[in-house]
């Protein structure tokens, strides 16, 4: 036998190990089945806690999550009613005569719109460059921590250094201009193109996951037929990553409907769409108005209006879009899961 | 190795608790005092006859060897260095057209490099710097433009990596210029059909030619990706270990494909099994850390190896 044989009783057998006998004193009483699962009762101390604290987190979270809903519904329908969906607001104290709140409701399509409409061509091409160039590598890491810093940025930063931006001499013509030449700086188009900042860093890392998951003998393979770099990327890489995009973009939207910063300090926050100048569509985008977010703000008992229960129907309907979007992630996310790239490498198997 | 005293101990264990009431089987122990003798059958294991010198089994499992054409490719003193290591040193190969030329080597011999020379993938690495000629056709590959030099020397990889999309668009694919006039549907059907027909893939997704590519089966996908790289009607096909990925059936289709391919287009094959390359090549190059060892008619390389280091490689003595 090829097997080296130990040295031979140069050490004595160590006696054993003196373990603690597991709790639980098992050995009274006759075991019911034969299969006995892990038992908790055999953890440590330490690990018993740790694994309560682990569901407690689990049920507490859920919890919170179904009482806002179930709170929020309760009292939302409670003061929901369809014509508060199709009539605009009116400053009134006299809560009968106030209106609805379509204007809002508008308002937060609208800027969510505008919002996403400028940040994913923009995230797209910065996530595209980072991974597919991304030379010199200096120049990517700054674009990587550019972004960083404005996924980071408090939204009412971000407004207020819009608003500084805006009311530049050159941008007059997204927003109302005084006589005197001073810019208002307050637009949809305004507020929107800051909302885009909020949206943008959700898209750009998306994009950038879903490329960088593509494997590289996919790129070789579209090389290899003898296409460029720009007809893989637009034909093979991008198509690929769509699942990615959209998931980014659902996520920003609810993002920006949600954001309340922006609105209060560029959109005016008015309670109506105030549209600005002559030009039809355009005259909207370069007046003010107020989202479902700042109605909510301005009817609660904080804010001038002080009709709470406007504020729950508002804040209600406001949730269901939020909810809405956040469905269409995971709709994304498993839709693209099926038909993406990572089912050909588990093919390949 | 085995721990005579827990082997014991486990045989112990298992003799002495019956499970269900049936006597598992005794553990038997694995001596290693001699060598095993491994009965193969005859004509799966080529080399294995070569080595008992009997070649007339083996020569007739394999289909015949192809008649040589003209010279496609030339690859003279090729190196191929990344950074500071040297990949490949010196490399001299012919590719002709009408037969296969098999690169075998253990991994990391830069055989993988060589082939991705060949229609310019290296140059994609940063890091990576080539010395020598390519020609194709008599010309410089370097003074061809890169994706026309790549359209005529396709490759087909390792992993079976068709794109997401249709069938159908894949190999539409490799056809559509990259200008901005795509062409239509019916004026590409016919060139896409036919290189699915040559792929030999035709008949089972002809009815179903808008299905997402990557709901095929391995095999089908990587005779769809050999499509994709026919389309273009490429004057060298390489292939970059097509068959790893894929179960025995595949392969088996996919090397009678190659000795198909091999009538119209000349074919570079990397391959780590030395059967497959018995199988397809009508000549084997053997390289050796970077460098290319013997090179030869294939019967006379599994044969009667002139190297030392080919010798002990198709014996199995490293690899």
């Amino acid at each position: 036998m090829a097997v080296p044989t130990r040295p031979a009783a140069s050490t004595p057998p160590l006696p054993p190990l003196p373990l603690p006998r597991s709790p639980g004193g098992r050995q009274g009483k006759p075991p019911k089945k034969r299969r006995v699962n892990e038992s908790v009762r055999t953890w440590r101390l330490t690990d018993r806690i740790g694994y309560v604290m682990m569901w407690a987190a689990g049920l507490l979270l859920c919890a919170i999550g179904i009482g806002i809903l179930v709170y929020m519904a309760f009292k939302g329908l409670q003061y929901l009613r369809p014509d508060l969906l199709f009539s605009s607001p009116t400053a009134d104290v006299d809560q009968s005569k106030s209106g609805g709140f379509l204007d809002p409701l508008l308002g937060t399509v609208l800027i969510t719109l505008i919002g996403i409409t400028i940040a994913t061509p923009i995230a797209i091409a910065a996530a595209t460059w980072i991974v597919e160039y991304g030379r010199p590598t200096w120049l990517a890491r700054l674009i990587d921590s550019g972004i960083e810093i404005i996924a980071g940025t408090p939204d009412i930063v971000i407004a207020l250094f819009g608003l500084v931006l805006f009311q530049q001499g050159i941008f007059g013509w997204m927003s109302f201009t005084a006589a005197g030449g001073a810019v208002f700086g307050r637009s949809f188009l305004t507020a929107g193109a800051m909302m885009s900042l909020i949206a943008l860093p959700m898209v750009f890392a998306a994009t950038r996951e879903g490329l960088q998951s593509i494997p590289a003998h996919v790129r070789e393979a579209s090389y290899a037929l003898g296409k460029t770099k720009a007809a893989t990327i637009r034909r093979v890489l991008l198509p690929s990553v769509k699942a990615n995009i959209s998931t980014g973009a659902a996520l920003g939207m609810g993002r920006i409907a949600g954001d309340t910063a922006i609105i209060v300090v560029l959109l005016g926050a008015s309670l109506t769409l105030d549209p600005e100048g002559s030009v039809p569509g355009l005259n909207v985008l370069k007046g003010t108005g107020g989202t479902l977010t700042s109605y909510v703000y301005n009817n609660s008992p904080a804010g001038e209006g002080n009709a709470p229960q406007k504020a729950y129907a508002a804040a209600f309907v406001l949730l269901l879009i939020v909810l809405a979007l956040n469905f269409a992630v995971d709709l994304i996310a498993r839709s693209g899961a099926k038909t993406g790239l990572e089912t050909s490498r588990l093919g390949a198997r | 190795m085995i721990d005579p005293h827990e082997s014991t101990a486990r045989q112990q264990h298992v003799t002495s608790e019956p499970a269900n009431g049936v006597m598992p089987p005794p553990v038997r122990r694995i001596t290693l005092d001699r060598q095993p003798t491994v009965a193969l059958p005859p004509s799966q294991d080529a080399v294995a006859i070569a080595n008992a010198g009997d070649r007339s089994l083996a020569a007739a499992a394999r289909p015949a060897r192809g008649i040589a054409g003209p010279e496609r490719m030339t690859i003279d003193g090729l190196s191929v260095y990344y950074g500071d290591n040297h990949a490949v040193k010196n490399v001299s190969l012919p590719i002709r057209q009408g037969e296969v030329l098999a690169l075998i080597g253990p991994s990391g011999c830069g055989k993988t490099t060589l082939l991705r020379t060949l229609n310019r993938l290296t140059e994609l690495t940063g890091s990576a710097r080539r010395e020598g000629l390519i020609t194709l056709d008599g010309e410089d590959i370097d003074s061809l433009e890169v994706t026309e030099h790549r359209r005529r020397v396709s490759m087909v990889f390792q992993q079976p990596n068709p794109f997401p999309m249709s069938v159908f668009d894949n190999v539409a694919y490799a056809l559509r210029e990259q200008g901005s006039k795509r062409p239509k549907k019916k004026v590409l059907e016919p060139y896409v059909v036919d290189a699915l027909q040559r792929a030999g893939l035709y008949d089972e997704v002809s009815s179903n030619l808008d299905h997402p590519a990557l709901r095929l089966s391995g095999g089908q996908q990587q005779r769809l990706c050999i499509a994709r790289a026919l389309a273009a009607r490429p004057e060298v096909l390489l292939m970059d270990e097509p068959c790893s990925a894929l179960d025995p059936k595949s392969t088996n289709v996919i090397e009678e494909l190659i000795v198909e391919l091999r009538k119209e287009l000349a074919i570079v094959i990397v391959t780590h099994n030395l059967q497959q390359a018995y199988r397809v090549g009508d000549h084997v190059a053997f390289m050796y850390l970077g460098d290319l060892v013997e090179y030869g008619p294939t019967d006379q390389v599994f044969d009667n190896p002139q190297a030392a280091r080919t010798r002990d490689y198709i014996g199995g003595a490293f690899g």
